[in-house]
């Protein structure tokens, strides 16, 4: 009974302290660094890593969910004889919610992961420490570069992700299942707002870019430097990165659209 | 040159978002640039706005000339004052023109459809629309219908 109390707090004790290290983590790499702290050319290496090498998968992940959209909105709204309000419905979907979030998830998954096995494996094979025998510090010089490029890539890559969605969901619309351009087209620009869908969705995307690469960060540097401690670290990333996005949206589309 | 060749692909990368960004706010959210600045303000009331809300559309003939800024309740008529924002280009509009709030399609957004009057002066900045007519609304006119076959 004391015994299972005890590891209660001790595991409380424990999720604190890392949740405090990550912190300071973040502290120290991103607002006391800026972008460029680690030199420019770091930024540059890490957003081509973080954020190109997922352009593929969220360009032709957005278009099917575009196209997805299309088709299944397509099928309700018809039998309310609104098939008209089909590019409203796809593009605030993909603006408000899905763009966001998919991208987010889908980022974990490709970069997110990649990053913590990086730098875990960096601490395994002594990296790290090596560096700071240099005196280089290796949070300026292996964190901030990458928590700036999943800062800078996220909302890009979501931006993306909703324009090829929507190109996407036009293509089904009009081309395939023949309703007409102008109200495709028409319908959504007189219901979206740039500010309110738009921008909203931007901020919703830069926030999921900061949690996913902190977590994914802080999981490589607190990872056990074996190679099951890797494996293990990786798996964390992705399902902690993954539940926090998700959780966060609910909270940060209460904020925005209030009325909670 | 591997260092060129990421700088490049970054470079394109952050140009795609920004054409992202700007086809979202012109082709998607139909932002147009034009919109404020050169209009003037024209104001209403209304005995029951049945849904109007602000940013709404001004349009005369279908065609949009303005938006609704701002909503408020006159504490004297205990009416609703709708203020709109008229583009300049439509400064010539007669002061006895009249306001009506319409809704598009059966269960679309309401909006103001203004309709030209035929005297020779304009509204300017800061007039009043006499001539309102309030929205339609469904509950009184089957209360009024039901009323009136019940007396038959």
């Amino acid at each position: 009974m004391l015994q299972q109390l005890q590891n209660i707090g001790k595991r409380g004790v424990l999720a604190m302290e890392s949740i405090g290290r990550a912190t300071l983590l973040l502290w120290h790499s991103v607002f006391w660094g800026g972008p460029g702290s680690a030199g420019f050319a770091d930024l540059l290496k890490q957003i081509y890593a973080v954020g190109i090498r997922s352009l593929i998968i969220i360009v032709v992940a957005g278009f099917f969910v575009g196209m997805v959209l299309g088709l299944q909105g397509y099928n309700i709204l018809v039998d309310f004889g609104s098939a008209a309000a089909l590019g409203t419905m796809v593009s605030l979907t993909l603006l408000r919610e899905l763009g966001p979030v998919v991208t987010a998830l889908l980022f974990a998954g490709r970069a997110g992961s990649a990053l913590t096995a990086e730098i875990g494996l960096m601490k395994a094979t002594e990296q790290l420490s090596a560096m700071e025998m240099m005196g280089v510090d290796p949070l300026k010089r292996v964190i901030t570069p990458r928590l700036w490029a999943g800062i800078i890539s996220m909302p890009i890559l979501a931006l993306l992700f909703s324009t090829v969605g929507i190109w996407g969901g036009a293509f089904v619309a009009i081309d395939m299942l023949g309703i007409d351009d102008g109200a495709y087209w028409g319908n959504m620009q007189s219901a979206v707002e740039f500010y309110d869908d738009v921008i909203k969705g931007v901020i919703k995307s830069i926030v999921f870019g900061i949690v996913v690469t902190w977590i994914a960060v802080c999981q490589g540097y607190d990872s056990v430097p074996t190679s099951e401690g890797i494996g293990k670290a990786t798996t964390q990333t992705v399902v902690i990165s993954s539940l926090a996005v998700l959780g966060l949206d609910f909270v940060l589309t209460a904020v925005m659209l209030g009325g909670v | 040159m591997r260092m060129r060749f990421i700088e490049l692909s970054v470079g394109a990368f952050m140009v795609l978002g920004i054409i992202a960004l700007v086809l979202m706010a012109f082709r998607v959210s139909g932002l147009s640039l034009q919109d404020n600045g050169d209009t003037y303000t024209v104001k209403a009331r209304f005995e029951n706005l049945g849904g109007l809300t602000e940013r709404a559309k001004v349009s005369m003939a279908g065609v949009t000339i303005g938006r609704v800024s701002k909503i408020y309740l006159d504490h004297e008529w205990y009416a609703a004052v709708v203020e709109m924002e008229i583009n300049k280009s439509m400064s010539t509009i007669s002061v006895d023109s009249s306001a009506a709030i319409l809704t598009a399609g059966l269960l679309g957004e309401k909006y103001i459809g203004i309709s030209v009057g035929a005297e020779d002066d304009n509204l300017k900045h800061g007039d009043w629309i006499e001539d309102t007519q309030s929205a339609i609304v469904l509950e009184e006119l089957i209360g009024r219908f039901l009323f009136s076959k019940a007396e038959e």
